[in-house]
This record gives structure tokens, C-alpha cells and sequence, in this order.
């Protein structure tokens, strides 16, 4: 592990350790595919309906199908109860997830239909939408919808001259030297960035930087999301 | 050999291998577009899925519910994103065109085969042998998925059961299963060895598991 002597996250990780990760696929009876995925304290879950008729009609695409994100965070989730219900932050992070995930999933074969992917947070601490692009892949891909890869998210902090990767709470509210920067990163199982986001300030020469410790990281949720849902059937093989 | 793939894998390598169902080819290599388990068979590959919707094919026979009729047809319900239609000239026998609901009002179950499926939704018949409306019996959902498991290689499951039972059971490839038998206790009987089949699915040798599992349940 390349730990820098001079620096020390919170919960003494280390500088490109993601806190541990877990996810499940099949956690919702009723949905047609379901998936949770956490990091740390952090947990998400995804639940994905269709692909099913568009309605009303005149929001149907008759080119390609239409895909869905609704993202939203429990009032429980934090420490001080939020508002429930719709928020601008809620959108806005609706909208960046859809995004992020559209360009894998093969949504053209589905004319006319729409396919809904509900993200719910039930507990946060930090790198929320992150957690919920990755149940919400593993989630469509649970329900049998055509991708052409496998989405893994993450994000990328810089405390105040040190990169640091997934982070908390604790590290997100960085008050020392330049602050927190937080720079949420997904990517495809091989590499190819479909959503990076970033409010801060950053030299360029890091952001490379950056983006190789998500690199990294997101090779390592890949592996656990392949895992999870590899692991959710049991072969019982003889 | 048969393995759990998801998206984006690489199942094989190499020119001499084909893309069937639910796989697509990138430059050399055949990739796995769905999350399921993969197939190799005279190089041809394939990937069936686990778990999600049903997605209607033409030729496929379905179980469904009459949810409207309309002046010269019934929307059927399969379970499908889209809207089933029977057709009134899909019917073998003359109907008049204001007694549609004597030959099926809604509610009413039928078995049906899809002909055609287009931009306008999909159309079925019922002028096979077999096919129509259902009068009695007990009809169960499953996953639609598990579908090729109840039936077996050339229907051998299908028949095991059936012979077992002592039922009739027609199986829809929307995931409902119609058995008829001569009372109830057979028909919860049949219902039962499917609902094992579906648990056990993953199950190798299923076959064997099935005439085991009936044995020990007619002690």
C-alpha cells in the first residue's frame, strides 16, 4: 500500500483503501430484478422494473425505449432527518446517474417501453451516488436487460493536497489547507469513464492522477459486483 | 460446460465460435450481453437468462387473461410490456359479432399462440388444435425463466410429471401453467412437483431428482 507517512484519513484507511464493500443481488421479492450495494455505512438499494409500457403515451420513444433513475434518500438516512420526497439535490443526482449508466444498457431493443430503476439510500454516509450506480447496474443486469458491460462507481476526494479514494463523511466536510474536493468517477469493466464529476479546484496533472486510483478502485467493485452476482445461484454441482 | 456469466464477459475466444442469443461479437471474441448462464453447443454460443420479464417470441404458446373486448377482438393480458390481441378471424368456429363475450368475457383464461408480433403490439390465434379457452382446472404462475426447466429436453420433465400426476398440464412460455386432473388433490399434487422443479432448478441431473422426489412423496 503506497501510504504517505505524513497523511492519515480519519478512520485510518489508507490513501487508495475504499472502505469494505459488499452487495447482494435479489433483495426485492416484487421487483423484476433487485441488488444492494454498500460501502461502509453507506448502503444502497436498487430495485428495477420493466422493460414495460410507457405512459403516459406521448412520453414514448418509438426509436429506442427509455430508461428511468429515480434516486432517493430515506429521511432516516442521516443523522438529521431530511425532508422526504423529491429534492433539487435528489434530481440532479437522478439525472447524473441515468447518464452514467445509459450508454451500457442496450435500451434500443425495447421500442415504446420504458425500464424503471429506483435507487433508495437507506443509510449515508457520504458517496451516495456512487453506491446506488453500482447497485443499480447489478440491478439491471438481475433483471435480464441487455448491457453491453458492467458499470462501477466511485469517488475520488482531494483533502486538501492529498488524493484520496471513496469518501466519508468525516472526509467530505475537510476543512484544513484547500478543503475537500470530491470528484465521483464511474467507469465500464474495461476502463472507459462514462460519468466523472467534479466541483473544486484540481490541477490537471492530479486529475490524471485521479482518474487512475478510480481506475484502480473500480476494478475492485467490479470484482465484487461480479462476484455477488455470480454467487446468488447455486449450481450445486456434483 | 455451463457457467454464470454477466454483462460484458467474455465467454470465448476465437474465430470459429458463433454469437447466438444473448451474446454479441467484439473483433475475436463472443461477450455476454445478459446475465445468465452460458451455453456451448457446435460452437455455437449462447446465454440463458436467470431472472427479469418475460419477453414474447413468435410461436411461443402463452396462458392469458381476457382483460377488454373490443368490436371485432379481446385484449389479451400475457404479462407482456406489450398488448396482446385475438383477433375475431383468429377464432376457428363463427362468431357474431355482438356475442364475443359468449365465447369469452373477461376475466376468462385462455391458451392462445402468438403469430405475429409488430410496432401495433402482439396478435394471437387460437385456430391450433389445443388452444382456446380454458374451463376448468388450476392454473399456476412461475418465473418464466424456469420454463424450459418443467418442460425438459423434448418434454421429458413435462411428461414425467403428467404421467406421475395423472394430470393435464400445458405449460404457457409467459410462465403459467394450466393442470388439469381429475380432482383437486391431483392438481395440488402436479402443483407441488412443479414448484420442487423450479426450487431445484440449478439442480444437474434434474431428471433423476424428479422420479426420486415422487417416489418418496407417494410412500
Amino acid at each position: 500500500m503506497a501510504k504517505k507517512d505524513s497523511f492519515e484519513r480519519p478512520d485510518g484507511r489508507a490513501v487508495d483503501e475504499t472502505r469494505k464493500m459488499s452487495a447482494k443481488v435479489g433483495v426485492v421479492e416484487n421487483a423484476d430484478g433487485s441488488a444492494m450495494f454498500s460501502f461502509g455505512d453507506t448502503v444502497a438499494i436498487a430495485a428495477v422494473y420493466g422493460p414495460r409500457k410507457m405512459h403516459p403515451q406521448h412520453m414514448q420513444d418509438m426509436e429506442k425505449g427509455t430508461l428511468r433513475y429515480n434516486y432517493n434518500m430515506f429521511s432516516f438516512s442521516v443523522t438529521e432527518r431530511i425532508r422526504p420526497g423529491p429534492s433539487r439535490r435528489s434530481q440532479e443526482i437522478s439525472k447524473i446517474s441515468q447518464w452514467a449508466i445509459e450508454p451500457v444498457v442496450m435500451i434500443d431493443k425495447f421500442p415504446g417501453n420504458v425500464i424503471d430503476v429506483y435507487v433508495s439510500i437507506i443509510q449515508a454516509n457520504a458517496s451516495t451516488r456512487c453506491a446506488g450506480i453500482n447497485a443499480a447496474a447489478l440491478a439491471l443486469a438481475h433483471a435480464g436487460i441487455p448491457m453491453k458491460d458492467m458499470v462501477s462507481s466511485v469517488s475520488i476526494g482531494k483533502l486538501d493536497k492529498q488524493l484520496v479514494v471513496d469518501l466519508s463523511k468525516a472526509e467530505e466536510d475537510w476543512e484544513e489547507g484547500e478543503g475537500a474536493t470530491d470528484i465521483p468517477i464511474t467507469m465500464t469493466g474495461d476502463g472507459k469513464i462514462t460519468h466523472i464529476q467534479l466541483d473544486g479546484k484540481i490541477e490537471t496533472k492530479q486529475l490524471k492522477e485521479a482518474v487512475r486510483l478510480a481506475r484502480k478502485a473500480c476494478k475492485d467493485i467490479y470484482e465484487i459486483q461480479k462476484k455477488a452476482l455470480k454467487e446468488s445461484v447455486d449450481l450445486k454441482e456434483k | 460446460m455451463r457457467k454464470i456469466v454477466i454483462p460484458g464477459e467474455i465467454i470465448e475466444s476465437g474465430e470459429s465460435y458463433l454469437p447466438g442469443e444473448g451474446t454479441e461479437k467484439r473483433g475475436e471474441d463472443i461477450v455476454s450481453i445478459k446475465y445468465g448462464l452460458a451455453e456451448e453447443s457446435n460452437k455455437l454460443v449462447k446465454v440463458i437468462p436467470l431472472s427479469g420479464v418475460y419477453l414474447p417470441r413468435r410461436g411461443n404458446v402463452v396462458i392469458g387473461k381476457v382483460e377488454n373486448i373490443t368490436f371485432n377482438g379481446w385484449v389479451v393480458d400475457i404479462g407482456t410490456a406489450e398488448g396482446a390481441f385475438l383477433s375475431l378471424s383468429e377464432v376457428p368456429r363463427y362468431i357474431d359479432k355482438n356475442g364475443l363475450d359468449e365465447l369469452m368475457g373477461i376475466g376468462d383464461m385462455m391458451i392462445a399462440k402468438i403469430v405475429e408480433i409488430n410496432k401495433r403490439g402482439i396478435d394471437l390465434t387460437i385456430k391450433v388444435r389445443g388452444l382456446g379457452k380454458i374451463e376448468e382446472g388450476l392454473i399456476v404462475k412461475i418465473n418464466s425463466n424456469k420454463v424450459p426447466r418443467i418442460i425438459g429436453k423434448e418434454g421429458s420433465m413435462i411428461s414425467i410429471i403428467k404421467d406421475e400426476t395423472k394430470c393435464d398440464i400445458t405449460v404457457g412460455q409467459n410462465g403459467l401453467v394450466w393442470i388439469q386432473g381429475a380432482t383437486v388433490e391431483d392438481e395440488l399434487f402436479a402443483k407441488k412437483a412443479i414448484m420442487f422443479i423450479v426450487e431445484n432448478s440449478f439442480v444437474e441431473g434434474l431428471t433423476e431428482e424428479v422420479k426420486r422426489w415422487f417416489k418418496e412423496e407417494k410412500k
